[in-house]
């Protein structure tokens, strides 16, 4: 007889992996990335791929580095540099890109202990870390179809809809919704100014949606994400609901609810957990929408609840079935 | 009352609709002494004796066992120490068969009027839960009746694990002797209801013995999820009843008594003809088995004979002894199969598992249905934190396995918290509590 294997039980697995999941989240990526090629064209898509690129040359590297496991094929890296582009103008400096992917996988990721180790989104961090130190390369915005324009050179400056609304809101008039935006179909389908790939809110929704019929993604943290945000913008927009709509299509709140505020390793792992974390960066980002000097809050609120998530996980830990609670007196 | 998390497990179970196949006795079986949860027994014969099928051949003073009996007739060849799947010694008496089917003259159905007479017969049966668990039966039917009422008898007829049919098989094949078994339990206990668990993916077994359990007005047939691990205990009690055994308590505290199905119709058997648990059904599967079904096998049976009448296109690299979710892997093509061996699984061109780092994707965390969190359990093992698995519940596992299932990192969740358990163990006799 041959020679026997002997394992622990159980002796059989599930067909899910680390790499088969990171691969269903590209899929899901995708159709967003479509939809800004089209609306922004190729350049969109060398972004990504360069992102994506240096992403993984950076894991690799690090590997090199500190002589540890080659993880490269988890595709992890791939998701951070798609993430990491979709927040990023598409006219960015390449250089100024490629330094974002260093901060999200060397620093956020690699030195915090690679996947699943670390605290804070890398994509969001990067990003934030981006618009720090690149103010104005990061709110450069370039208008949607402009190479059709007969200039041939793209036009740019363009505010986001979310700067105008603040503006608006700013001079104190009494308008919230200015007739200046794109319309609400303009909104729903991307063509509007903004970061590469949050505009195309009907491409995020599909890929969210697969998501979550696939079993991936719960869908806890974005419906509380997004719910919190609608409910404030209703009761600080006295119940317009135009400015609602406008206020969630607009930014990077379905993107970052869909795709950032679900990434397994920085959000709180039970259900009671999510719902906090989703409602906590409803808060925050409508927060700094409304009443701080920066036009947009979703990553920042990310970010901060990132950095709450081990407490909130400790705080919502479920209780064992038929547990017993130690006395005080002990035994 | 709320649901608690399980799993969906591929099923396999090509074996269902065979019928139980009889096989020819094995020229040799190696009868283990320690076939049960207890004390081990001590051999009451010696090598050269002459043995019939049906004499005990192990007993012991100590409460907690169940004694062996002798499988095939013939000759003591030896006695020794065989080392079990578990790793641990055990006496094992080898006999050689003589192929005569002789049964031992000693067998006839035992006189049970009273309770006391009843518990007496079912030790004497060498019964033990069939199940897999190996609870020497008569155990947990001698409980204090002062102390502790039980208002459900509850029967396990979930088989939650791929694979495994051999308790679908007692039910279909074998129906009368589980009601009449159960009634019997009833009766001799006076326990007011009983309450049989089959799962939802069994509509045949359950259809036959909720048309046959129409005759016992207390006994009815309740119809489990089709998820794992219905069949754990806990669980059982928690879908039949609602109630909730609580840390560190047992079934009896909340006024239930779990048997399997098998054990039931074993007994009843027993005490019609008095041949006590000398063979059973099991499940022969894998997926390098052509043919898979249900055979009964003499106790003692060695996995090389099981490998001689199962049909399999190549030769095994690993054998489960059990569920693939709880089983055990065998390492020796000699190791006897005893009363509580369910099935054997036959597996060719196995493939290891890579293990990746954790990426909290909280999957171990819903499948648990003790709600416990596997991947926080696994970082206090790894940091030895003694403190942190006594706050997190380890000692709750039922290593039913879920947890390792879905884990997409492939980590060893189960496997750590049984290590983890014994770590803990250790700490806490090292504090002297």
């Amino acid at each position: 007889m041959n020679k026997l294997f002997v394992e622990a039980s159980p002796h059989i697995r599930s067909g899910w992996t680390t790499q088969k999941i990171m691969l269903n989240v590209i899929i899901a990526l995708c159709p967003a990335l479509i939809a800004a090629t089209y609306i922004f064209g190729l350049k969109a898509l060398l972004m990504t791929v360069i992102c994506c690129t240096a992403c993984v040359l950076f894991e690799f590297l690090f590997s090199l580095i500190t002589k540890r496991e080659n993880t490269i094929y988890d595709l992890s890296a791939i998701v951070t540099g798609m993430l990491l582009a979709f927040n990023l103008p598409v006219d960015l400096p390449i250089y100024m890109a490629v330094i974002g992917c260093f901060i999200a996988i060397f620093i956020v990721k690699c030195l915090f202990g690679g996947i699943g180790q670390n605290f804070a989104n890398p994509a969001i961090t990067a990003r934030i870390t981006l618009m720090l130190s690149f103010t104005a390369s990061m709110t450069k915005w370039t208008v949607p179809f402009a190479r059709n324009l007969e200039s041939g050179v793209d036009a740019t400056a363009s505010a986001t809809p979310l700067a105008e609304m603040a503006s608006s809101r700013a001079a104190e008039t009494s308008v919230l919704v200015p007739d200046s935006l794109p319309s609400l179909l303009d909104m729903f389908l991307g063509n509007r100014p903004g970061c590469l790939g949050e505009t195309c809110i009907a491409a995020l929704l599909v890929g969210g949606i697969y998501l979550i019929v696939i079993g991936l993604v719960r869908p806890t943290t974005p419906v509380c994400f997004i719910g919190t945000v609608a409910v404030l913008s209703l009761i600080a927009g006295g119940g317009d609901l135009n400015y609602m709509l406008y206020q969630l299509m607009s930014g990077g709140l379905v993107l970052g609810a869909l795709f950032m505020a679900t990434d397994y390793a920085t959000t709180p792992l039970t259900t009671k957990g999510k719902i906090i974390f989703g409602v906590g960066c409803g808060l925050i980002t409508f927060a700094i929408r409304l009443f701080a000097n920066m036009p947009e809050g979703v990553s920042f609120s990310i970010l901060i609840m990132n950095c709450l998530t081990p407490l909130i996980d400790r705080y919502t830990a479920p209780k064992a079935l038929g547990e017993i609670k130690p006395t005080k007196e002990g035994k | 009352m709320s649901k608690l998390h399980s799993v969906h497990l591929p099923h396999f179970s090509g074996s269902a609709e065979q019928s139980t196949r009889k096989v020819p006795a094995p020229e040799e079986v190696a009868i283990s002494m320690s076939q049960h949860i207890g004390a081990p027994c001590e051999p009451c014969v010696a090598v050269g004796d002459k043995v019939k099928i049906g004499q005990k051949i192990g007993d012991t003073d100590a409460f907690m066992a169940a004694p062996i009996h002798a499988s095939v007739s013939g000759v003591v060849k030896e006695i020794k120490n065989v080392m079990n799947v578990g790793g641990r010694l055990c006496k094992t008496v080898v006999i050689t068969n003589d192929n005569k089917n002789e049964m031992y003259e000693g067998i006839t159905p035992p006189k049970i009027d009273t309770r006391e007479e009843f518990i007496k017969a079912v030790r004497e049966s060498g019964a033990v839960g069939l199940g897999g668990a190996g609870f020497p039966t008569h155990v947990k039917f001698a409980y204090d009746r002062s102390k502790v009422n039980i208002e459900y008898l509850l029967l396990n007829g979930a088989e939650c694990e791929p694979y495994i049919t051999s308790d679908y098989r007692e039910l279909i094949e074998n129906t009368d002797n589980v009601l009449s078994g159960i009634d019997l339990v009833m009766k001799k206990l006076e326990i007011p209801n009983a309450i049989i668990g089959i799962e939802a993916d069994k509509p045949q077994a359950i259809d036959k013995v909720t048309k046959l359990a129409i005759r016992y007005p207390n006994i009815s047939v309740k119809k489990l999820p089709s998820a794992y691990p219905q069949g754990a205990e806990k669980v059982l009690v928690h879908t039949c009843t609602g109630r909730v055994v609580g840390e560190g308590k047992l079934p009896s505290d909340v006024g239930c008594m779990v048997m399997n199905v098998s054990t039931a119709g074993f007994i009843y058997g027993y005490v019609k003809t008095g041949l006590p648990l000398v063979q059973r059904r099991i499940t022969v599967d894998g997926d390098i088995v052509n043919s898979p079904a249900n055979f009964f096998v003499p106790v003692g049976t060695m996995l090389h004979s099981v490998m001689g009448f199962a049909d399999v296109r190549q030769q095994p690299d690993r054998i489960v002894l059990g569920g693939p979710m709880m089983g055990a892997c065998a390492f020796d093509p000699d190791t006897p199969l005893g009363k509580t061996n369910n099935a054997v699984l036959l597996f060719g061109s196995t493939k290891i598992h890579k293990t990746t780092a954790c990426i909290r994707c909280g999957r171990c965390v819903r499948a648990c249905a003790v709600n416990l969190q596997p991947t926080e359990l696994e970082s206090a093992y790894d940091a030895r934190d003694a403190a942190a698995l006594d706050r997190l519940k380890v000692n709750l596992c039922m290593n039913c396995g879920a947890c390792s299932f879905v884990c997409p990192a492939k980590r060893p969740l189960a496997e750590k918290n049984q290590l983890a358990k014994d770590f803990l163990r250790q700490s806490k006799t090292k504090q002297g509590k």
